[in-house]
């Protein structure tokens, strides 16, 4: 993985010095809040109902044993014995006192991490695939390139001030486990018909109160134009983008109103002025940064074969989470492995600090020494010998983190809600749980089949609900939580925004309208192959709506 | 009727004004009943964020049944208890400073 280099050292250091004097100065009250606020939010420090809250980035997700060791020290000495992985692939501590944040950031530059841009109307966490560098499926690591937007990012002096936040994700497989056409930009990896690498490039998409998917502006862009043509896509939305209205303010809107053909016209004149300049990516500087992300040597290990089968018929629980939380390698003998965050009943994307050392520790042993944090909350070992998969099941089973449900009802991608976040209407995290309980068998799981439920508890969708299969809103109204459910979204290549299928659902509601909307699925589906995706796509919402109002409608 | 609130400074814990100070629990909040004990309130919020004590000031509406101060809104209540799915954090979790309801 990428190494911090002398000068990332120093950046890294040197922001630590200056946050820790803005801190000091802010405690003794020499600056004011309305000073300190925006100096806070762009070192990763918000104030939540109960605490402050500290967003950490993991870049493109990635983190050593040795990172997720050190955030497990943080949450035991600094907070309150947990952290919660996030959407865009970070982790958040909940409980930490103002004073204290510049010793964490320092404890956090000493393992080469920082909470930089984690937030403000910056350049974000450049997300990527969970799996790169390890899928089957991959053309290349989308990580060099997330890698190289992270340098450029970075205090960008024209690009620290814009409209809005901006939010950029790559992927390299044609499958797309990055959500990319939910971002400012998304970039999908791919080689053209001589065999060169670039990518396509999609523009304005984004959730929040209007969600859109983005539009394709680019279908090749070569790899030695990444940062010209980033930066063209930026100087437009940078100049033209409103800055009236908050709400109206990310490039999503801009594009929708000026149009992908004129967007697209001013991008590519913007990056004509651009493109053989100084932005150019030399090979030389690409292939350096590849370097870092150069996979683990892996030795054939074809003795997995049979251990894997011989496990199986040892243990249903091991066969059933090899199905579930185990995906292939592009090496034979490999395999990558998703830690679900997901427990039945517990909180989606949290982790004790006694867990994530004994992930640390796992992934020592086990994994290369790599780890990555998921869009979707969980953790992923991305290269694990399929010989080692019982001994790292069995660790995972020791740690109570072995539960066999990636991909299913219960992995549900759930924002913190109104039990922390100062901006939420309702709760999300007891509505997961509640519906994770409800859904506790995995056999009755397996049945349902891939189903992506996703929920957030205000208009701004950090819980990703538009692209949920399922997704659940919960809103304010008359002093009350209201949910109310859309169908039909999804977040992959095929990337779709929900529809709203009708009126809210009290909290007392909400999971029995769940179970009816399945049971519908379960009883309209053409068979076990046909997802709920599948199967929503092919009837619409027509059947759902009679199934969860029906009754109503004849009573009224 | 309404009372005082805000998060300290130094740790972001949320607070009640209570009794000529900041407390940790909404228990003891000094209840304003009429537009000039909430002038008051305001006032003394406005004085404590200029002198640096708390951010995130504000007045909110309570109900008091049988003694007890209870937020009306839902946001409200979950600041003065914690978390509910997990009554081990917050000030539910303490208590010394937590009067079971």
């Amino acid at each position: 993985m990428y190494r911090y280099d002398e000068f990332d050292h120093d950046f890294v250091q040197a922001r630590v010095a200056e946050f820790s004097d803005q801190v000091a100065r802010r405690l003794t009250g020499e600056i004011t809040e309305d000073q300190f606020r925006p100096l806070r939010l762009m070192n990763g420090v918000y104030l939540q109902l109960h605490a402050y809250m500290l967003r950490i980035a993991v870049p493109y997700g990635t983190l050593n044993s040795k990172q997720l060791r050190m955030l497990g020290h943080i949450a035991r000495k600094y907070d309150k014995g947990y952290g919660h992985f996030t959407t865009r692939q970070n982790i958040q501590f909940n409980w930490p006192a103002l004073s204290d944040i510049p010793a964490i950031l320092a404890d956090l530059a000493s393992v080469e991490m920082h909470a930089i841009q984690t937030s403000g109307n910056c350049i974000r966490n450049v997300t990527a695939d969970h799996f790169a560098g390890a899928a089957a499926d991959e053309v290349a690591d989308p990580r060099p390139y997330a890698e190289i937007l992270r340098q450029w990012s970075s205090v960008h002096p024209e690009f620290s001030f814009l409209p809005r936040k901006f939010k950029i994700a790559v992927t390299g497989a044609e499958r797309d486990r990055a959500a990319i056409q939910t971002h400012d930009i998304g970039l999908h990896l791919k080689k053209n018909a001589a065999g060169e690498l670039g990518f396509a490039v999609y523009v304005g998409g984004g959730q929040g109160r209007t969600p859109m998917i983005a539009k394709k502006i680019r279908d090749f862009l070569p790899e030695a134009d990444l940062l010209s043509y980033c930066t063209a896509i930026l100087r437009v939305y940078n100049l033209y983008g409103r800055r009236d209205n908050k709400y109206k303010a990310r490039i999503k809107i801009l594009v929708h109103e000026t149009g992908v053909e004129e967007i697209t016209r001013q991008v590519e004149a913007e990056w004509q002025e651009l493109k053989d300049a100084d932005l150019k990516l030399p090979e030389a500087d690409i292939r350096a940064i590849d370097a870092y992300f150069a996979p683990p040597a892996l030795t054939d290990r074809p003795e997995g074969d049979e251990a894997v089968k011989l496990a199986r018929l040892d243990s249903k629980s091991f066969s059933e989470w090899l199905d579930q939380n185990v995906v292939t390698h592009r090496h034979p003998d490999y395999a990558a492995v998703t830690i679900s965050l997901k427990g039945i009943g517990e909180a989606p994307g949290d982790a004790s600090d006694s867990q994530m050392e004994a992930i640390a520790d796992l992934a020592e042993k086990y994994a290369f020494d790599e780890l990555r944090v998921s869009h979707e909350q969980n953790l992923i070992l991305p290269h694990v010998a399929r010989a080692d998969l019982k001994a790292v099941y069995d660790s995972l089973v020791d740690i109570g983190l072995a539960t066999a449900n990636s991909n299913l009802i219960s992995d549900i991608i759930s924002c913190p809600g109104l039990d922390y976040c100062a901006l939420a209407t309702a709760r999300s995290i007891p509505v997961a749980q509640e519906i994770s309980r409800r859904f506790a068998s995995l056999e009755r799981q397996r049945e349902i089949g891939e189903l992506k439920l996703k929920i957030s508890g205000c208009i701004n969708a950090c819980g990703h609900h538009h692209v949920g299969h399922i997704g659940i809103l919960g809103v304010e109204k008359k002093g009350a939580e209201l949910y109310q459910v859309t169908l039909g979204g999804s977040a992959d290549e095929n990337t779709s925004v929900g529809e709203i299928i009708g009126r809210g659902f009290s909290s007392a509601e909400i999971t029995d309208a769940i179970e009816q909307i399945v049971e519908t699925y379960l009883g309209l589906r053409l068979d076990r192959n046909e997802k709920f995706i599948d199967a929503y796509r092919r009837v619409g919402p027509a059947p759902f709506k009679e199934a969860l109002y029906a009754g109503e409608a004849k009573a009224a | 009727m309404k009372v005082l609130t805000a998060n300290r400074l130094t740790d972001g814990e949320a607070v009640w004004y209570a009794n000529g100070g900041w407390a940790e629990t909404i228990d003891n909040a000094d209840l304003a009943h009429d537009k000039a004990a909430e002038d008051r309130l305001e006032a003394i919020g406005a004085a404590a964020y200029a002198n640096n004590e708390v951010v995130d000031v504000n007045l909110i509406d309570v109900t008091v049944a049988n003694g007890v101060v209870e937020p009306v809104r839902l946001r409200e209540k979950i600041r003065a208890a914690g978390p509910t799915n997990r009554n081990d954090l917050g000030k539910q979790a303490r208590p010394e400073a937590f009067r079971a309801a």
